[in-house]
């Protein structure tokens, strides 16, 4: 337990806060990195699920094209789980890549790590549309591109968002390993503190990656549950339904994502 | 000749590398596997009782799958950071940060797959004369052994990948060859011990997918009949798959789209739904 009330000693202390090395620019660094490379992976990975959850219908419900789509976001989804994120890291490191310092490997590694959540959530919601509303939609004459941004994007913006969260998470946890290969991020207090074999400070480091994880989770779970359209009309029950799922689907989804989702 | 140049030559793949490390190698692999496998039987030992208190008294159930969730949360390396102080720089660390980690998915895919038992199932042992116990072993444990089995594999799978990290106190088991491999910037090492790492995950996973199919041959007697039924196969996060997505019964193909809505049906579905857990965990 004293090692705790250390740590407790070790994060009230203000030298620890300030500074180049300090908590506050550990946590900048750990949020830029977050956001840079949920970004690219939002913008990579989006317009792909939609599409390949959309096909099929365009193409007058041949399964063909929705196989297709199972069959990447499931293989994406295992490999994704079996690969260590640790490993990843370290072979960009090593590679040409790697010469430029260490931020670009690791976005690499952790828009990787992105895309299985992003692809299956977005994939899924997209092609479960309700194919009722989606045939409605069609003999209204609504061409496949206003299919897709109009009905299948709304519809599947539940889903979206769960994946949105679940990478977010991920990609935090995964941030952290970039200290491992001398990154930056809230991961360095950890690895400075193993180096200096400060326990202290190594589970003062694991306390606010482990809160910092927490936090971005609690949020995102609050602003899903405001940005999802149409809440408090018929949506809300769908919302509702999807509420049980949507905390088991994050952990799914995690455990989808599992080996990148907590490392 | 030649091949004693890849190790100067610092190339990615190198023979020579295998040749001269392999007890290195070996040993690392063997660490990886104890630990790994430690934590998982561990979490299983202690993931069945949990999910019996779970079910027993559902105010739990709760508070069991909140906590998991936010156990799950939180980043390895942080994980193993907050266990330090408890064992030590020791391999009791990663142990019982791994045992944490599947113990989540673990407690959850068995409450699902118990709760998966049909009523009527439970209704007719009872009529029999089967006792709790009976019941339980006889009865809803081999109903829920897809769905417990999806759990098994998802939490060893990735218990394999997390493992690596374990590094940061010595004992990651291939992770301490890719840590040090970094510092000393040898290819060769880096890339053999991580492709054996995913190597690992394959080889247990589909060896685990095996025990699956031994326990429950009646899955895949039904197999022909209820193989094309929707769902399963591919739900994201959905277990029933091999990470190569190489076993035949559960490649996408075999199980129709998605259906994220569609309630967890009970076990009529082919091992590919991994069953009723994997769906639960992926949040259908």
């Amino acid at each position: 337990m004293n090692a705790f009330l250390d740590a407790w000693t070790w994060l009230t202390t203000a030298d620890h806060w300030a500074g180049p090395g300090g908590i506050w620019t550990r946590l900048g660094e750990h949020l830029y990195l977050t956001g840079v490379s949920m970004v690219i992976a939002c913008v990579l990975t989006l317009p792909l699920a939609l599409w390949l959850g959309h096909t099929p219908v365009a193409s007058g419900g041949g399964g063909r094209g929705k196989r297709l789509g199972s069959a990447v976001a499931v293989n994406i989804t295992n490999a994704g789980r079996a690969v260590p994120t640790f490993a990843v890291l370290v072979v960009l490191m090593l590679t040409p890549l790697g010469e430029g310092g260490v931020t670009t490997p690791t976005v690499i590694a952790l828009v990787l790590f992105a895309l299985p959540p992003l692809l299956t959530n977005a994939y899924v919601g997209a092609a479960e549309a309700d194919p009722d509303v989606v045939e409605a939609a069609r003999g209204m004459g609504m061409s496949s591109r206003q299919l897709m941004l109009r009905i299948e994007l709304p519809l599947a913006f539940p889903m979206v968002m769960t994946g949105i969260r679940t990478a977010t998470v991920q990609v935090v946890a995964t941030a952290t390993l970039a200290a491992l290969v001398g990154g930056g991020g809230l991961g360095r207090i950890i690895t400075a503190g193993f180096a200096n074999q400060n326990t202290a400070q190594v589970v003062a480091g694991a306390v606010l990656v482990a809160a910092l994880a927490l936090v971005v989770e609690g949020v995102l779970v609050v602003a899903q549950r405001l940005l999802t359209p149409g809440r408090g009309t018929g949506a809300r029950d769908r919302a509702a339904r999807e509420e049980l799922p949507a905390e088991g689907r994050e952990d799914g989804a995690r455990a989808v994502g599992a080996p990148s989702g907590t490392a | 000749m030649s091949a004693s140049n890849c190790l100067t030559a610092n190339a990615w793949i190198c023979g020579e590398y295998l040749r001269t490390r392999r007890e290195e190698l070996i040993d690392a692999t063997l660490q990886h596997v104890a630990i790994t496998g430690t934590a998982v039987v561990l979490a299983v030992l202690l993931a069945f009782p949990l999910a019996l208190l779970a079910r027993r008294y559902r105010r739990l159930t709760g508070t069991v799958l909140t906590l998991t969730t936010v156990v799950y949360t939180i980043p390895t390396l942080a994980m193993y950071a907050l266990l330090l102080p408890v064992f030590g720089i020791s391999a009791a660390v990663v142990v019982c940060g791994l045992v944490l980690y599947s113990l989540t998915i673990l407690v959850r895919n068995m409450l699902a797959g118990l709760d998966g038992v049909p009523e009527d199932v439970r209704e007719a042992a009872r009529g029999m004369g089967f006792g709790p116990g009976r019941l339980l072993f006889r009865v809803e444990l081999p109903l829920a052994l897809p769905a417990l089995m999806a759990g098994v594999r998802i939490a060893t799978v990735s218990a394999v990948s997390l493992t690596t990290v374990g590094a940061i106190v010595g004992n990651g088991g291939l992770g301490n060859l890719i840590y040090s491999g970094m510092d000393s910037l040898f290819k060769a090492q880096v890339l053999t011990a991580s492709v054996l790492c995913v190597v690992l995950a394959v080889v247990a996973d589909v060896l685990l997918l095996g025990v699956q199919r031994a326990l429950t041959p009646w899955v895949r007697a039904r197999d022909g009949r209820g193989g094309r039924r929707r769902g399963g196969a591919t739900d994201p996060g959905d277990g029933g798959d091999a990470p190569d997505g190489g076993d035949g019964a559960v490649t996408p193909g075999g199980g129709g789209g998605p259906d994220p809505l569609a309630k967890p049906a009970n076990d009529d579905r082919p091992i590919a739904a991994g069953a009723p857990g994997a769906r639960q965990e992926a949040g259908q």
